[in-house]
């Protein structure tokens, strides 16, 4: 008999859109539903047969480069726009100056005061990225506790490398990975178990758009629900983010910082 | 966000709005307008976009309201665009005829896949690319689309129900 449960409550928990809370009460409503069971794995097989539609055409090279050119000329148009008005404006020091001035500098109180909601928005979206990945019936798309399978996985899907540090004979256990983004860019996604909490290990090649989003270092620090930790280790931002204790997040942590110097 | 990042920022996504642009427009030509025009209002608009936010979704915006307001996209909208919500029972999904676990085994052919998204309606289409292809969140949807978030998740339950019999179809002939 069908279930009563809203089909779209199904098809958000399998995008990822529902709160861990959610997720859970979802999960175990499926465990005890065979038909909303079914109903799971065929929106799973929907959602995997369109993964084709990527990349299902492509731009004509010849025209891709002409217009690639065009739209440098015209960016570079742009930016030379505003050059040319600035090397035109001079600044006397007359009363519309002072007030340009008094304007700046609250313009520049707003910027900084953007710029933290713009990190606290990035913060929220590795929050996220942990979350959604705990939330997913298929979390990871390299299942393995063997570091040796899942840093070859990441080889030509992400474009850097780095080392997954051996947690045999550690509390932690590697569940396995997931290639992500962040404000663009491909990483890597490890998933460590530790008890009955996941902790997520977010890497990046580091960027001037993530320098800006996120603290260069910080301590583990609690933000929101979670504990957080982030470092940069050469070309590689780390993002470590969990519900477990401080504590665990931290020799987490270490042991990445080991393996990585 | 300033224009000189704006190379460095969207280039990248070049092929992947072409895509999308390919599948919306239908042919080659309106697809290549279609991101040219794309990238002239994102550059001239970029100063409005807000950095820390999603690039790809801001690109998919200006790209379907672009879209819309061109011929192939008049065209699309007079026949099969925007549809009346349907909030009876028309998002209740086909019953399954087969056990899970066949589902799962059965693989459709690429280009069944294919004929069945070309075969939906533009909006249906248009949802499934959002949410599949272009990965973008219900939130992130909501803007693109300009609809309330509970619209995004019944427009989209629909169109997967809509796909699922189009492959239903395809594979069993019923």
């Amino acid at each position: 008999m069908a279930c009563e449960l809203n089909p779209a409550t199904l098809a958000a928990y399998l995008d990822g859109e529902l709160t861990s809370a959610e997720a859970a009460t979802l999960e175990q409503h499926v465990r005890g539903c065979a038909w909303c069971a079914g109903e799971v794995a065929e929106l799973m097989h929907v959602r995997r047969s369109l993964r084709v539609a990527r990349g299902r055409y492509t731009p004509d090279p010849a025209w891709k480069k002409r217009v690639l050119q065009e739209i440098g000329a015209g960016a570079r148009t742009t930016t030379r726009a505003g050059a040319r008005w600035f090397d035109r404006t001079r600044l006397e020091w007359s009363p519309a100056a002072i007030a340009a001035a008094v304007v700046l500098v609250l313009l520049a109180a707003v910027w900084i005061q953007q710029r933290s909601t713009v990190r606290n928005e990035t913060f929220r979206e590795v929050a996220d990225l942990h979350v959604s990945d705990v939330a997913s019936a298929n979390p990871v798309d390299v299942v393995s506790s063997d570091r040796h399978t899942v840093k070859p996985w990441f080889a030509g899907r992400v474009p850097f490398s780095f080392n997954v540090p051996e947690l045999a004979g550690t509390e932690f256990t590697l569940i396995g990975g997931r290639v992500v983004y962040l404000e663009q860019e491909p990483g890597a996604q490890l998933l460590v178990a530790v008890g009955p909490h996941r902790i997520s290990v977010l890497i990046f090649r580091a960027s001037p758009e993530l320098e800006r989003a996120l603290p260069s270092e910080s301590g583990v620090q609690r933000r929101d629900a979670f504990q957080m930790t982030a470092w940069r280790s050469g070309d590689l931002r780390f993002f470590v983010v969990s519900d477990a204790e401080a504590g665990e997040v931290g020799k987490l942590a270490e042991l990445l910082r080991q393996a990585n110097p | 966000m300033d224009p000189a990042h704006f190379e460095q920022m969207a280039l990248p996504l070049f092929d992947q709005l072409y895509n999308l642009a390919h599948w919306l427009a239908g042919n080659r030509t309106d697809a290549e307008d279609l991101v040219q025009e794309t990238y002239a209002k994102a550059l001239k608009g970029f100063r409005s976009f807000e950095a820390g936010t999603n690039l790809r979704a801001w690109m998919c915006r200006i790209l379907r309201n672009t879209f819309l307001t061109s011929r192939a996209g008049l065209a699309a909208r007079k026949t099969s665009w925007l549809e009346d919500e349907d909030p009876e029972g028309g998002e209740a999904l086909a019953a399954h005829a087969d056990t899970p676990e066949r589902l799962l085994l059965e693989q459709e052919s690429q280009q069944q896949v294919m004929d069945a998204l070309a075969s939906l309606a533009a909006g249906d289409r248009e949802i499934l690319l959002l949410c599949e292809v272009e990965e973008l969140s219900y939130r992130e949807m909501a803007q693109v689309l300009d609809v309330p978030v509970g619209t995004v998740m019944s427009r989209l339950s629909r169109a997967r129900a809509r796909l699922r019999a189009a492959l239903g179809r395809s594979n069993h002939g019923v």
